[in-house]
């Protein structure tokens, strides 16, 4: 099925700089978690950002959306500071097993909240917001359940749903927090096919914060490694080559980012 | 001059009770959709028990007179001051959910007690707005209460996808850019002003059980978050109607009576529901 015209077309120019994180240093109380931290993400590309547990990923990625204020350093999204921005141009899919719902909520609902960021929270919704809806859902693979509660779905079907609703906003930017952590292998593969779409056909660039890369390690432009400081930022390959393989390593993969120096 | 309609609701009275329990019937388990995805089940009772201060303040003010406008205002103002502060609390994490609401719970009771006592309506004219008794309200209370629910209601069906957002998943909400905190605040000021709304039906501390216990059968029923909204407002005005009716066939009171009807209700959704799984559970072993 055709995608709406304004999904199909690419709004940033390829390389565009669409996160820069200079020099951050953050801390809870007076304990550093995050130590002169530099980080970019470009249009059209695919970044993992991943560390051992404890390293500061998911505070990091905290500051990046502008919920955490930096002790010192500067934060651009889309080429302004995180409070000035639009907000919808920023896809996020938390960090969350589940959604723990007390009423029944279809999964039709809850992709059409992202259409409601996008479009302005007091705007009826329209046809084409439909539309955007459902070429979000077919992105995922869960055209068919749109009519299904969320909490009848599997974990994994379930983190494909907040995908699709990140995909409602239009972002030319997506940051994801552990997405597939558990996720059952239709789901990895279905994740990857839809971060792929949504970079190659739209332009958007991607910050992955996961463990398990091996399902999008062939599709990843870099990989940043945090360990407090970043540590190393290149394509997988030169990771491989100091040591620390996606594929090899993927069951143990923070472990092996322990060692790395 | 009454409608002709048959008995029970053949005279002005209980006419009278039947518009203004079915607007509470409406707009009640309307905006306790809301309340309940977020979890915050009791906020009805604890804004109540508030008001409830509120109307011994409003006695203090009135000089004493139990029927008035004094204490309906008294019971908004103390309400919107505590519903705004029970979401401050939360929303600071200054508090946790239930503990924020156990604060303004307990000061609320004691608060109106003393100023109850203060205002000398410590007697039974206070037992209206306690238990409510809809088989007395005025034509004045009835527009109050009718302005009241279309506000509620035309509020919830205009926000109603935004405030779904922020109750199903409020961090996402906030990264996304949806006023949050303006959007918490309506439903804190909405809760408020049904309580208050509801007070003369079903009573300062019945009012949270026409805002959760329909919406409780309403989740069982319906597979959407849309769809759970308006069985519930089918239960909430079932429950109304036949709560007033039962009321005056067998003398009973009626706000009571609604919420006993209410609570009938879930029981009977629950176990159809179980009884139905038992029947796909036993045709699968056919199977």
């Amino acid at each position: 099925m055709a995608a709406p015209e304004r999904i199909r077309s690419s709004r940033r120019a390829p390389g565009e700089i669409l996160l820069e994180a200079e020099g951050v240093t953050f801390g809870y109380g007076r304990t550093p978690v995050l130590e002169d931290v530099s980080l970019r993400v470009r249009a059209g590309e695919f970044v993992a950002l991943v560390g051992p547990n404890g390293s500061g990923k998911s505070t990091l990625l905290k500051v990046l959306l502008g919920s955490l204020s930096p002790w010192s350093g500067s934060v651009r999204l889309l080429g302004e500071s995180p409070g000035r921005i639009d907000r919808a141009r920023v896809g996020y899919v938390p960090q969350r097993p589940t959604l723990e719902s007390e009423v029944p909520a279809t999964v039709e609902e809850i992709v059409l909240a992202g259409r409601l960021a996008r479009r302005g929270w007091w705007r009826p919704l329209r046809r084409e917001d439909r539309e955007f809806v459902r070429h979000a859902l077919e992105s995922v693979g869960l055209d068919e359940l749109r009519r299904t509660p969320l909490n009848e779905l599997s974990g994994g079907q379930q983190q494909r749903a907040f995908i699709a609703r990140a995909f409602a906003t239009e972002p030319d930017l997506l940051l994801l927090d552990e997405p597939i952590a558990g996720v059952d292998a239709e789901s990895q593969r279905r994740f990857r096919d839809s971060l792929a779409h949504l970079i190659a056909e739209h332009g958007a660039g991607v910050l992955l914060v996961s463990h398990e890369l091996s399902a999008v390690a062939p599709d990843l432009d870099r990989v940043v490694v945090l360990k407090q400081r970043v540590i190393f930022d290149g394509p997988p390959a030169e990771l491989a080559a100091s040591g620390v393989s996606l594929g090899v390593h993927r069951e143990d993969l923070p472990l092996w980012l322990e060692g790395l120096r | 001059m009454p409608w002709p309609l048959p008995y029970p609701f053949e005279l002005a009275f209980m006419q009278r009770a039947l518009i203004a329990g079915v607007v509470v019937g409406v707009f009640a388990p309307m905006i306790g959709t809301f309340v309940v995805q977020k979890r915050m089940s009791l906020i009805g009772d604890g804004i109540g028990h508030l008001a409830f201060a509120g109307v011994g303040a409003g006695l203090v003010a009135g000089g004493g007179l139990a029927l008035g406008v004094w204490p309906v205002w008294g019971a908004l103002a103390f309400a919107v001051v505590g519903a705004l502060g029970i979401e401050w609390l939360r929303a600071r994490r200054a508090a946790s959910g239930d503990l924020a609401l156990a604060l303004f719970f307990y000061s609320g009771i004691a608060g109106g007690v003393v100023l109850a006592g203060l205002g000398g309506g410590l007697n039974a004219g206070l037992l209206i707005y306690l238990f409510g008794q809809p088989l007395t309200v005025t034509s004045e209370e009835i527009a109050i209460i009718c302005g009241l629910g279309v506000a509620i209601v035309v509020t919830m069906l205009v926000l109603r996808r935004a405030l779904f957002a922020i109750v199903t998943d409020e961090d996402w909400a906030r990264v996304a850019g949806l006023p949050v905190g303006a959007l918490n605040a309506v439903l804190a000021i909405s809760i408020a002003v049904s309580v208050v709304a509801a007070m003369r039906i079903v009573g300062v501390l019945l009012i949270a059980a026409m805002m959760v216990l329909p919406v409780a059968s309403g989740q069982a029923l319906a597979r959407s978050f849309r769809g759970t909204m308006w069985w519930s407002v089918g239960i909430g005005v079932a429950s109304v109607v036949t709560g007033l009716a039962a009321s005056r066939i067998w003398g009973l009171a009626p706000g009571g009576t609604i919420v006993l009807i209410a609570a009938g209700c879930f029981a009977v959704v629950t176990l159809l529901r179980r009884g139905a799984a038992f029947r796909l559970r036993a045709g699968g072993a056919e199977l």
